[in-house]
């Protein structure tokens, strides 16, 4: 049994320990905005905050939550303008959008620690999250934008 | 020239979903008519005939069908074609019926049409065709709604249609000021006749709000950052069941034997099943194996784990990619089938004061599509519903239909977003289990998930290739014979009993349409057996022609100590049209485009490469270790160069500070979203040059996951990439953007690098050869 917080309101899990966290977020909670890419921790597409800290929900098993608070894309903001999403917005990042719910939360947990990240900084935070429709050069200037409205 | 409305002759179901009349409501005073734009309907808007009218279905542009409008005003707009993150399908076709509409983008929705050609025309979202087959159509369809919506308040005032116009969601009455908003005019509008093609009268150019502006952002960008978007791996029904399925791990492979039992005991699990395969040509049919029901995604994961199976094979075992890389060298080292032949090239080669040749060879690489493919299918009382990120939703609808059993009237298919395509989502496999599975159970909602090792594995590849080139220089250096040697397991072997040579799509992929100005040419391809299932990836062939005929330019001009862009330049020679029909001995395909419309123009090359390079700051004295390089190919009836700078370092790491992209895609309706297609081409551009490769040993996938398949990430991505998009009238007709960044990316990387190295590479992927 593990109790912990998604996006502000607690939740009893009592399924198999070993489920990772974003199977238990997509399939038991319908919060389909954290996206399975990979399974195995190399893609980003299913980054969410554990604690504050961006995380790959792949990887983090259902016992490591007892007690934490996550945050999804889905809870990010509650008008859905953070930073993050509204200088996505105005870059015009997403192509088929897909990875990108896990680029935010990655870029906005970066911006959390370091509000006036450098280039190297910047690069050096996302490159755990891949794009496959190569979306990268926007991606750079959207957390940079974000980064002075912060 | 054909009459744009042969476009409409398909039968069209008149389905109006207009609100009801609110009730008139009269304004007036304000004369408003100095500000109306220039007369509408100049020469400027002249049809052209274009292949869409030869694609199954055809297209379709009754402003009935693709438009409605509310007594609130909101326009609603039907996007038909599946949107993979292009911005054609959801953003820029509804965008180009919004502004001959003259509606306000605000104020409009997008509503995403089922899988149903009969209906909607062609929906097959590939080959670039998007814009350029549907701008034409889509313009008729929004000015003949003004139209309507003009005809009506025309009607409710009781004046002369001439005297009033749509402006941005109201029509005004031009000699009073008077206006009617488009929701009040929704159900009157809905009741008038739509125009005849020939009475349509579309904006004047000038008169644009949105096409060619690129301001309009994509129809989904909010639900996009807000996790709201509805991929095909999001669907989600009440009583749904998760499926993960064991796929035999060579293709055509078959289940030999098969304990559950462990795989039973895993909590959650509730059913196993065999599903049959699909013989051989295996078209876009299922793999077959043994799928796994359950209550959950992750449950489903363990009870496959939990599977004992052992396979039968079959013949496909056979394939070892090592070893089929020698059979492809050796086939191209022998004459192989003309596929065109221009004077007499053996001749000009026996008699060449020099003959250059070099051999390229590029692997198979896999789509890898964010997404990995999932769908979802669900029956009852006799009617199927199936959720699935297909790039051709018609299409599969039809097949997953036949794989069932019932009529495609039978079925609905809800095309949801695609987290990638790039080809992979032309296929409808799986759909297809879904829906056998669904059928399984009765017609319980089954979502099947592919896992990223399951979409690695068992793929439609890209097809691997050799490329053999032969160049005869003369005493004066002038380039007078080329042969092009190449082979490469078709396409076609997936959908026919293997001809293991190409066919016309494949050849006319930048091949014997190569546009050189050499007296002597031939392309002859060597025999090639599939042992895989080969698919389409973004741009195709062109992948390897561009990459192994730009890098041989550059090595003629290396030979000849020539610059090589003054080099490419001289090989495509002067501004000409190129007619490779009467050279070929297959009918040449030209992107199933009429040769007037989309002619193959030097001209449009030439300058593409100029101004790639000029903007590049080609010939710029650059530090040790760094190079420029070029490279210029047409395809999907576009002209693009790219000019890579690369930085290669003492260990053969390589950075790529920027990139140089000219495109001339006719007229460009929406240049923010080229720019975008073009950037991300460059990023896949690197991953297939730098790492991609799938290999096969005893027939099966050797690749996993993101670690041995690696994509190019965001600190290996160019850091610039400038694009740079030549500019044309609207009587330029459109043409491909999707695809065409792609191909000169890595011929553009390698001769960067022979100009920063001296090392010239011919074998993709890079890996370490620098290090």
């Amino acid at each position: 049994m593990a109790n912990l917080r998604v996006n502000g309101q607690e939740r009893a899990y009592d399924g198999d320990p070993l489920m990772p966290l974003m199977w238990y977020l997509r399939d038991e909670l319908g919060l389909t905005g954290t996206k399975f890419g990979c399974g195995v921790g190399l893609c980003g597409a299913c980054t969410v905050h554990v604690n504050g800290e961006a995380v790959r929900s792949c990887m983090v098993q259902m016992s490591e939550t007892a007690g934490k608070t996550v945050t999804t894309i889905e809870g990010l903001h509650p008008r859905n303008e953070h930073p993050v999403q509204v200088a996505w917005r105005d870059n015009g990042v997403p192509q088929c959008g897909y990875c990108q719910t896990g680029q935010i939360m990655q870029a906005a947990a970066l911006l959390a620690k370091k509000p006036a990240p450098s280039d190297a900084e910047i690069v050096e935070a996302m490159s755990g999250n891949l794009c496959r429709c190569g979306c990268y050069q926007r991606i750079h200037t959207a957390v940079r934008a974000a980064a002075k409205g912060a | 020239m054909t009459e744009l409305n042969t476009h409409t002759r398909i039968a069209i179901t008149n389905v109006s979903r207009r609100g009801l009349l609110k009730g008139v409501i009269a304004t007036g005073g304000l004369v408003l008519s100095a500000q109306f734009p220039a007369a509408r309907g100049a020469m400027a808007n002249t049809p052209y005939p274009t292949g869409a009218a030869g694609m199954p279905n055809g297209v379709v542009s009754d402003p009935k069908l693709f438009v409605s409008i509310a007594s609130d005003g909101t326009v609603s707009i039907v996007a038909a074609r599946a949107e993979m993150g292009t911005g054609a399908a959801r953003t820029a076709l509804p965008m180009i019926v919004a502004d001959e509409l003259d509606a306000d983008w605000a104020r409009v929705r997008v509503v995403q049409s089922p899988g149903d050609e009969k209906t909607y025309g062609n929906q097959d979202t590939d080959g670039s065709r998007s814009v350029r087959h549907w701008i034409q159509p889509m313009r008729q369809c929004g000015a003949a709604a003004r139209a309507m919506l003009e005809a009506a308040a025309a009607k409710k005032w009781g004046v002369d249609a001439s005297e009033v116009q749509a402006q941005l969601h109201e029509v005004v009455h031009k000699p009073t000021g008077r206006k009617l908003g488009y929701g009040e005019l929704a159900a009157d509008a809905a009741a008038e006749p739509v125009p005849a093609a020939d009475k349509i009268k579309l904006k004047d150019p000038s008169a644009f709000r949105y096409i060619g502006k690129g301001t309009v952002r994509i129809s989904d960008i909010v639900d996009i950052t807000t996790g709201k978007a509805v991929y095909g791996q999001d669907v989600m029904l009440p009583g749904m069941k998760f499926a993960v399925v064991a796929r035999p791990p060579v293709v055509g492979g078959k289940v030999a034997s098969l304990d559950s039992s462990a795989a039973m005991k895993v909590p959650g699990v509730e059913k196993i099943m065999t599903l049959p395969g699909t013989p051989a040509p295996y078209k876009f049919g299922q793999l077959g194996g043994v799928a796994v029901v359950a209550r959950s995604t992750w449950a489903a994961l363990q009870g496959r784990d939990a599977l004992k199976i052992t396979w039968d094979d079959g013949p496909n075992k056979v394939y070892d990619s090592k070893a089929y890389k020698a059979q492809l060298e050796a086939s191209v080292k022998k004459a192989g089938k003309v596929e065109r032949n221009e004077g007499d090239v053996d001749k000009a080669l026996a008699s060449a004061a020099k003959v250059v040749t070099a051999e390229y060879y590029a692997p198979h690489i896999a789509h890898a599509t964010m997404e990995p493919p999932a769908a979802t299918a669900r029956m009852s009382g006799g009617k199927w519903e199936v959720w699935a990120p297909v790039q051709s939703p018609g299409q599969a609808r039809d097949d997953i239909a036949k794989a069932v059993g019932v009529k495609p009237e039978e079925m609905v298919l809800h095309t949801t977003l695609l987290g990638g395509g790039f080809g992979r989502k032309s296929k409808c496999d799986f759909a297809i289990e879904a829906a056998l599975i669904s059928k399984d159970l009765g017609g319980t909602p089954v979502k099947v998930v592919w896992t990223r090792e399951d979409d690695l594995r068992h793929g439609f590849y890209h097809t691997v290739t050799a490329e053999r080139f032969e160049a005869g220089l003369d005493a004066g250096n002038k380039v007078v014979a080329w042969r092009h040697r190449s082979a490469a397991p078709t396409i076609l072997s997936t959908f026919e009993p293997d001809p293991k040579h190409p066919f016309d799509i494949e050849l006319g992929m930048g091949w014997v349409d190569t546009p050189f100005n050499v007296p002597n040419i031939r392309q002859e391809s060597g025999e090639a057996q599939s042992h895989v299932r080969i698919g389409w990836f973004r741009s195709v062939n062109n992948v390897a022609h561009a990459w192994s005929i730009q890098s041989f330019i550059a090595e003629l001009a290396h030979e000849l100590k020539r610059d090589p862009k003054d080099f490419l330049l001289e090989m495509i020679g002067p501004a000409r049209i190129v007619d490779p029909r009467k050279s070929v001995t297959t009918p040449w395909w030209n992107y199933g485009e009429p040769f007037e419309s989309y002619p193959i123009d030097t001209g449009r090359l030439r300058k593409v490469a100029e101004l790639a390079a000029e903007r590049a700051g080609w010939g710029k004295q650059l530090p040790k270790g760094q190079g420029l390089g070029i490279a210029a190919h047409r395809s999907f009836v576009s002209y693009i160069a790219t000019v890579v700078h690369v930085e290669v370092s003492d260990k053969g790491a390589i950075s790529i500070p920027r990139v140089d992209t000219a495109i001339d895609c006719g007229y460009c309706v929406h240049p923010e979203r080229v720019r975008s297609q073009i950037e991300g081409a460059a990023v896949m551009g690197l991953t297939l040059a730098k790492h991609g490769e799938i290999s096969f040993k005893n027939g099966a996938v050797e690749q996993s996951n993101f670690s041995d398949y690696p994509l190019v990430r965001i600190d290996e991505a160019p850091r610039e990439t400038h694009t740079h998009i030549v500019e044309h009238g609207i009587n330029v007709p459109a043409s491909g953007v999707g695809e065409p960044g792609v191909p000169p990316f890595a011929p553009a990387l390698c001769n960067a690098i022979f100009a920063a190295t001296g090392k010239r590479l011919r074998r993709l992927p890079i890996g370490d050869q620098l290090a």
